[in-house]
């Protein structure tokens, strides 16, 4: 299984609507980097709106995605965080300080853009 | 009695399909959607300890009653090496795999009541339960 990931000007979009396993969450950070890589993109969203459980496994590779992107020179922001996903990422004793993150996709936006100056 | 459903753990994909089935449990005896995401999210840190360090083992569910409470025990077995020191594995950010280190501890806090019993060479049992509030 593997993430679309889309392309708006200059940054990326990406939606995450499937059930995340290792594999996928894995392949998702080979092809985000690669596609960062390929179109010189400066800024990307990562939507977790549908997302209704994220484990230590699946928080770790988020972060590093984040990491990665960073990098390369690309701003990644996590939108659209379910409550019982918080609190659970929470009570894990996971943080993800030093991520950036909005409520939803539009705001994500919006902050990417206030961060990348336009 | 009560009926038991369990899930083998062998493969990657198992983690999906024991914490879809604690989801589906918790949800059919009436938990609300965050102590869902919690329950489902203890069956994925145990059914992955499983999967990285044992290889094979079981993921298992049953709801108990008591005359006051309601809610599911979940047991994790595996038959794979034992954890040699257990307080270890239960401290924050302790890790062999390279992971967050947030597995064993992050369960004892979304469940309410957790034990481990451990023996090296022979294997890991935890038992996990969450009331319904």
């Amino acid at each position: 299984m593997r993430i679309p990931i889309l392309k708006l000007h200059k940054y990326l979009l990406i939606s995450i609507q499937t059930e995340i396993d290792d594999q996928t969450a894995i392949q998702f950070q080979e092809d985000l980097l690669a596609k960062i890589h390929k179109t010189g993109a400066t800024g990307v969203v990562i939507d977790l709106t549908s997302v209704d459980i994220i484990d230590s496994f699946i928080a770790k590779v988020l972060g590093d995605v984040v990491s990665m992107s960073d990098l390369m020179g690309a701003r990644v922001v996590l939108t659209g965080i379910q409550p019982a996903v918080a609190m659970t990422l929470i009570d894990l004793g996971i943080h993800l300080q030093n991520v950036p993150t909005a409520l939803d996709l539009e705001q994500g936006l919006v902050k990417l853009h206030q961060e990348l100056g336009g | 009695m009560n009926p038991r459903s369990c899930v083998n753990i062998h493969k990657e994909w198992d983690i999906v399909g024991a914490r879809q089935l604690g989801r589906e449990m918790a949800k059919e005896i009436g938990f609300g959607t965050v102590d869902q995401a919690r329950i489902a999210t203890a069956v994925s840190e145990l059914a992955r300890n499983i999967y990285l360090y044992a290889e094979n083992g079981q993921v298992c569910f049953e709801y108990i009653y008591t005359n006051s409470q309601k809610g599911i025990l979940m047991i994790a077995v595996d038959t794979g090496p034992g954890i040699k020191d257990i307080s270890s594995v239960m401290q924050d950010g302790y890790t062999t795999s390279g992971g967050l280190g947030a597995g064993l501890p992050g369960v004892k806090r979304l469940m309410d009541d957790f034990d481990i019993e451990s023996t090296v060479g022979e294997g890991t049992k935890i038992k996990a339960i969450k009331w319904i509030r």
